[in-house]
C-alpha cells in the first residue's frame, strides 16, 4: 500500500506535466448516425498527440472502444465526448462503438 | 438478442467474480452476507445514478470526468483489498483456525468486511453503470425492444451464476488452504484494477509517461474474449498494456505482499507454513 500511495504521488505530479502538452495537436471530429462512424476514416499525422471529438447523432448511448489506441470511453446519446490519444507511430488503428459492434467500426490511418 | 447478451455478460463478469470470491472469504462469518448483499444493492444503485448522469459526467474535468472517476473508483478499490490482506495477516490466522474447528464462529472482523463490502459495491458501480447505460440505451430506441432486453436480462443470469460458480468452486478448497488461495486471488485482483486505473490516467493524459505498448498478444487472447475477460479479472491480463501499466502491476504486486508479510506477527509466522504458498 506504501508504494501505491508512492505511485498516487507520482501520478499528481505528473498530471501537472500532462496539462503542458497542449499545443501542436491535430484535431479530429466524427460523428455516429445510426450506429455508423461518419467519416468511417480519420487522418492524421504521426508522432502528434490527437485529440478526437466523438458527436453521438443517436438518441442512445455507444461507447468508442479502441484497444490500438487504448481508448474506453461511453459516449451518451445525444451528446459527445472528447478522445485524447497519445503520439503514434504511422499506421492503421481500428475503432469500434462497442454497444453496436457490427456496423460502428471505423479507423484512424496515422501517416 | 445475443448481441445484447454477450455485452451485459462480458461487463459483469468482473463484478460476478469479485462477488464470488468475497463471498468465499468471508464465508462463516456472522453478517458478512448482509455486508456482501448491502454492498451489491448500493453499487447497483449509485449505477443508476451514474448511467444517468454518463453525459454530465463525460463533460466534468475538461472532458476528463469518465477517465477520472473510473481512475477513482479503482484506486479506493485496490487500497481496500490490499488493506484486507494486510488486516487478514495481522488476524486472519487465528480467524482461520477458529473457523475451521468451530465451523460457524462469530468473527470480530467487522471492519475488514466493510472494505470488501465496498470492494464488491464498487465493482458492481463501475460494471453496472455501462449495463445500465446499454440496457436505457435499447429501451430508448424502442426497436426490437423487447428481444434485445432478454439478452440483457439474460446476461445479468449468467453474471450472477459467474458469481456461484466462483464461490462454490473456492469453499471446495479445505478451509485451512482456503485463506492463502483467497488472499493470493485478492493481491492478483488489486494489482489488476492498480493497471487498469493506470490505464484510465494515460487515457486522460494525466499520466503521459511509459505509454508504449510493451506487448501485444490480441492476436493470441484478446481481452475482449470471454477467457480473455475472465484472465483479466482474475490475473489482470491485458492483451496491449502499456509500460505504465505493467510497472503499476509489478509494485503494487510487491506492495501488498512486502505489506502483508510485514503486518504478519512474528512468532506465528515462524511455525504456520508461509502465506505464498
Amino acid at each position: 500500500m506504501k508504494s501505491f500511495r508512492i505511485l498516487l504521488v507520482a501520478a499528481a505530479l505528473a498530471a501537472g506535466a500532462g496539462v503542458a502538452v497542449a499545443a501542436d495537436e491535430t484535431s479530429l471530429e466524427i460523428s455516429i448516425k445510426d450506429h455508423r462512424f461518419t467519416p468511417a476514416e480519420l487522418h492524421a499525422a504521426a508522432d502528434k498527440p490527437i485529440i478526437i471529438v466523438v458527436k453521438n447523432l443517436d438518441a442512445t448511448p455507444e461507447e468508442f472502444e479502441s484497444k490500438a489506441l487504448k481508448i474506453e470511453k461511453v459516449v451518451a446519446g445525444a451528446a459527445e465526448i472528447t478522445v485524447r490519444v497519445r503520439p503514434l507511430k504511422p499506421g492503421r488503428y481500428h475503432f469500434v462503438g462497442e454497444y453496436h459492434e457490427a456496423t460502428a467500426k471505423g479507423e484512424l490511418v496515422v501517416e | 438478442m445475443l448481441g445484447a447478451l454477450i455485452i451485459v455478460f462480458r461487463e459483469v463478469i468482473e463484478a460476478g467474480l469479485v462477488i464470488g470470491i468475497v463471498l468465499a472469504v468471508t464465508r462463516g462469518a456472522r453478517g458478512s452476507r448482509a455486508f456482501v448483499f448491502g454492498g451489491v444493492a448500493a453499487g447497483a444503485l449509485g449505477a443508476g445514478v451514474v448511467a444517468l448522469f454518463a453525459d454530465a459526467l463525460s463533460q466534468a474535468v475538461a472532458g476528463r470526468g469518465q477517465e477520472l472517476f473510473n481512475a477513482g473508483v479503482l484506486a479506493v478499490a485496490v487500497v481496500m483489498l490490499a488493506s484486507h490482506n494486510i488486516w487478514m495477516a495481522r488476524h486472519g490466522r487465528e480467524l482461520a483456525s477458529e473457523l475451521a474447528a468451530a465451523g460457524r464462529a462469530a468473527v470480530s472482523g467487522d471492519k475488514s468486511f466493510l472494505a470488501l463490502a465496498l470492494v464488491v459495491a464498487l465493482a458492481v458501480l463501475r460494471e453496472g453503470s455501462e449495463v445500465a447505460l446499454f440496457l436505457y440505451g435499447i429501451l430508448a430506441s424502442g426497436e426490437s425492444a423487447a428481444d434485445l432486453l432478454a439478452g440483457g436480462v439474460a446476461g445479468l443470469v449468467l453474471g450472477a451464476l459467474v458469481s456461484a460458480l466462483t464461490y462454490f468452486g473456492l469453499v471446495t478448497i479445505p478451509a485451512r488452504h482456503l485463506f492463502s488461495v483467497t488472499t493470493a486471488m485478492i493481491t492478483l485482483l488489486a494489482a489488476g484494477l492498480a493497471a487498469q486505473c493506470a490505464g484510465f490516467l494515460q487515457q486522460a493524459w494525466i499520466v503521459t509517461a511509459l505509454s508504449q505498448t510493451v506487448w501485444d498478444t490480441s492476436g493470441v487472447l484478446p481481452d475482449s474474449s470471454l477467457f480473455g475477460r475472465v484472465l483479466h479479472t482474475l490475473i489482470g491480463y491485458v492483451d496491449q498494456p502499456t509500460a505504465l501499466q505493467v510497472v503499476v502491476y509489478v509494485a503494487t504486486l510487491a506492495g501488498i505482499i512486502i505489506a502483508t508479510r510485514l503486518a504478519a506477527p512474528r512468532p506465528r509466522a515462524a511455525n504456520v507454513h508461509a502465506a505464498a504458498e
